[in-house]
């Protein structure tokens, strides 16, 4: 930036399916940085971006989970890596967005980064943890399996604009899940910067759509989509996330509320699997 | 038993009638509500009838809940809560539902009788599978209680207080149990709301409970139809909200908690299909199907009710079936040898009616039992649809009856395409001596239950519960005690 040339500003569009479309509306809003500069004219999805959005998700899930766990925690590694190597964009885009110090940005890309390896980690585990045989009394060879709830919403956090992000649309998709996700709506580039990088990491077009606009708009759409299995509306406020709440019943949506500081880790991902019970029976 | 329902045997075979005493059940004239461990009269004189579904007789009256009795309920399950059972350790916990085990077992046939009475099932299958499943719910969980931190939630996980639970008409003592015996497991106290028109074996595990020696107000059994239920959903000081039932009054439940801080589980309806490949084994599998189905009159939310059979032996099949509910006895719930029972009530019947109405209506060709139907009673022949399309309301709607829709399918694609083509996801069945393709289906079918070569089976370390419509949480198995911990 302190090169004597005017910079190239960059199109921030949604993720759909593994494009990169503009809203089909041909809405945009304007984005500030904290401190109220002018960022970006960001995309405004509308409720048909949303549903293109959930009919890709759905879609690819069953791919998605068809692939091996070894292969889904390699996908997600990728994404890690290229975090990683794109830290510096990163961390400008969290500085701006939050407000933070260059430290404080980069620690918490770090730390990011380093959640998205824990959830890597856990693509080939969460059967084994959370699955197990049953004894039954009988002639019969039981076991259940964690199996991935479906396509899952995602609100995302309206303050943490990367790591709260992160969370909650990596967790359901280590467990299987696609994941249509609305970002921040005052602080949306770190998350499409993020959905960026998934088009260079191996996941398949659609695993994660990334939507940008007015939470208050798309939120009810997507939490009211009945090829939506479960959401996490972490992003709204709790008066807000009532309503959401009530309008998820309508087709029995598993539903995510974050409980704050003494939540356990794997509720994320106990959230957004079902157990899936077999018996078979045993003779000769 | 009236003449007309004992010779109401026909079939292949006729057999003479074997009907179990009901001698052993001694019936009060009325019942009040069980609160604070002693039986107590409601706060309105609001009573209804219970009735002998196979006879339509009137076996007593019972306490209709006020909002006044669910609170008092409530309150005493709260203070047994603080000052007893959160003070309780594992260990005691334990020791008062391994108690419970062995009172139920105690007076299995007391309470079979009775459960058929109210219920209309089949004695032996109270007898068979209701009762005994019921004491080996609270056998299994009574081992959790002083265990679970080896649960697999972290150490120390808490309980999460008071627990409102209701429950449905078509397993009456087995569903109590599978809601009790987690809950009290895991800490919490209890209020069991049972059916409308099974409240009995509740009442007489209430006795049980006393007999146990149970704290007072640990577990409450109030008494009622929906308008106590709902009552007890609503209530302020219940933490968390446990309901089996269908999916029309779990989505109002899941709506009306959605702004309170209530836990809550729903096991909820299905159309459970049971996919039946060609190389399956014939006798079993004819047998599976209608296992799948008549078992307890259809009334089970994970019947088979969808048989999605392979075109190169749908005709095949479709005869055996139709010569086999022929063979079927249906008629007197007492006698042992019954194979179906008595449709738990009118409404219910009126609703298999309707749907089966509209079977034909919309073009699917129907097959009933020949079977002599008691005069008395409510009552349903054993029926079966051939060329059923996914589009009638007999392949999407939840019959809860003795009907099997019958579609067809020829490769495994098709019939896991069609398996899923519903709104809910509860139960499924795989037949197939191939285990390879078995468990490829069994891995494409959103399902919370799959049964390779059988179906209906229940066992107490066995998680059960749905996906999509058909609700979540699970009861059963290690993953029950989650439903009932602050996890």
């Amino acid at each position: 930036m302190s090169e004597d040339r005017l910079d190239v500003r960059k199109t921030y569009k949604l993720l759909i399916n593994g494009a990169f479309p503009r809203s089909e509306s041909g809405r945009s809003y304007k984005v500030e940085t904290a401190t109220g500069d002018f960022l970006a004219n960001v995309a405004q999805g509308s409720r048909k971006d949303v549903r293109d959005a959930v009919a890709a998700a759905r879609g690819v899930q069953q791919k998605w989970w068809g692939a091996t766990a070894y292969n889904r925690g390699q996908v997600i590694y990728r994404l890690a890596e290229m975090a990683e190597s794109r830290r510096v964009e990163l961390r400008d885009h969290v500085m701006l967005a939050e407000g933070l110090d260059r430290e404080a940005a980069q620690r918490l890309v770090s730390r990011t980064i380093d959640k998205m390896i824990w959830y890597a980690g856990w693509t080939d585990k969460i059967a084994q943890v959370l699955g197990g045989a049953n004894p039954v009394a009988g002639p019969f060879f039981n076991f259940s399996l964690p199996v991935p709830s479906g396509v899952v919403g995602v609100v995302a956090s309206q303050e943490s604009s990367l790591e709260g992000f992160v969370e909650a649309v990596i967790a359901p998709i280590a467990a299987g899940n696609t994941v249509v996700a609305l970002a921040s709506e005052r602080r949306p580039t770190p998350a499409v910067l993020l959905g960026e990088m998934t088009a260079t990491s191996d996941f398949p077009s659609g695993v994660l759509n990334v939507i940008t606009g007015v939470t208050s708009e798309l939120a009810p759409v997507l939490c009211a989509h009945e090829d939506v299995d479960g959401v996490d509306i972490s992003g709204v406020s709790s008066g807000e996330a009532d309503q959401l709440n009530v309008v998820a019943a309508g087709s029995i949506k598993r539903v995510f509320r974050p409980r704050g500081a003494d939540d356990d880790e794997l509720r994320r991902l106990r959230t957004f699997v079902e157990t899936s019970t077999v018996w078979h029976t045993i003779g000769q | 038993m009236s003449e007309s329902l004992a010779n109401s045997q026909l079939g292949a075979f006729t057999y003479d009638p074997a009907p179990e005493s009901t001698g052993v059940v001694r019936l009060q004239s009325s019942y009040g509500l069980f609160i604070d461990g002693t039986f107590t009269e409601p706060s309105s004189h609001d009573q209804f009838v219970t009735l002998n579904p196979a006879t339509e007789e009137v076996l007593a009256t019972v306490a209709q809940s006020s909002d006044a009795d669910i609170d008092r309920a409530v309150t005493s399950a709260r203070r047994a809560y603080d000052d007893v059972w959160s003070k309780t350790s594992g260990a005691e916990r334990a020791k008062y539902l391994f108690r419970i085990a062995r009172l139920i077992q105690e007076r299995s046939r007391e309470l079979a009788v009775l459960e058929t009475l109210d219920n209309g099932k089949p004695i032996r299958e109270s007898r068979d599978v209701d009762i005994p499943l019921a004491a080996a719910h609270f056998f299994y969980y009574a081992g959790w209680a002083d265990k679970l931190d080896y649960a697999g939630f972290g150490l120390n996980p808490r309980p999460l207080g008071v627990a409102g639970q209701i429950i449905p008409w078509n397993f009456p003592l087995l569903m109590a149990a599978w809601k009790l015996a987690p809950a009290l497991a895991a800490g919490n106290t209890c209020v069991l709301k049972p059916a409308e028109s099974t409240s009995l074996s509740a009442l007489a595990l209430a006795e049980i409970l006393q007999q146990a020696e149970l704290p007072p107000g640990v577990v409450n059994i109030v008494t009622g139809d929906g308008q106590s239920g709902s009552a007890l959903v609503e209530h302020p000081g219940v933490d968390k909200i446990a309901f089996t039932g269908s999916t029309e009054v779990g989505r109002l439940i899941q709506q009306r908690s959605a702004s309170t801080p209530k836990h809550l589980t729903l096991e909820l309806g299905g159309k459970g299909a049971n996919i039946v490949f060609d190389d399956a084994p014939v006798d079993e599998m004819i047998e599976g199907i209608i296992d799948g189905i008549f078992f307890n009159q259809g009334h089970v939310c994970c019947a088979g009710s969808r048989l999605l059979v392979q075109e190169s032996i749908a005709d095949e099949v479709l005869r055996r079936l139709v010569r086999r509910i022929d063979q079927l006895r249906v008629g007197d719930p007492m006698d042992k040898n019954t194979d179906v029972g008595a449709i738990n009530s009118a409404s219910q019947l009126a609703r298999i009616e309707e749907l089966t109405a509209y079977g034909e209506r919309e073009g699917a060709t129907r097959y009933t039992s020949n079977c002599a139907l008691p005069e008395k009673g409510y009552w349903f022949a054993p029926t079966v649809f051939a060329d059923v399309a996914q589009s009638h309301r007999i392949a999407r709607e939840e019959i809860f009856g003795p009907v099997l829709s019958v579609l067809t399918f020829r490769t495994p694609e098709e019939a896991v395409v069609k398996a899923n083509n519903t709104k809910y996801g509860l139960a499924c069945g795989v037949w197939s001596e191939k285990g390879s393709r078995t468990l490829w289906v069994a891995q494409r079918l959103r399902a919370g239950v799959i049964w390779a070569n059988t179906y209906n089976r229940f066992d107490p370390t066995s998680p059960f519960g749905g996906m999509r419509e058909s609700g979540f949480g699970r009861e059963g198995g290690r993953h029950g005690l989650e439903a009932y911990l602050d996890v």
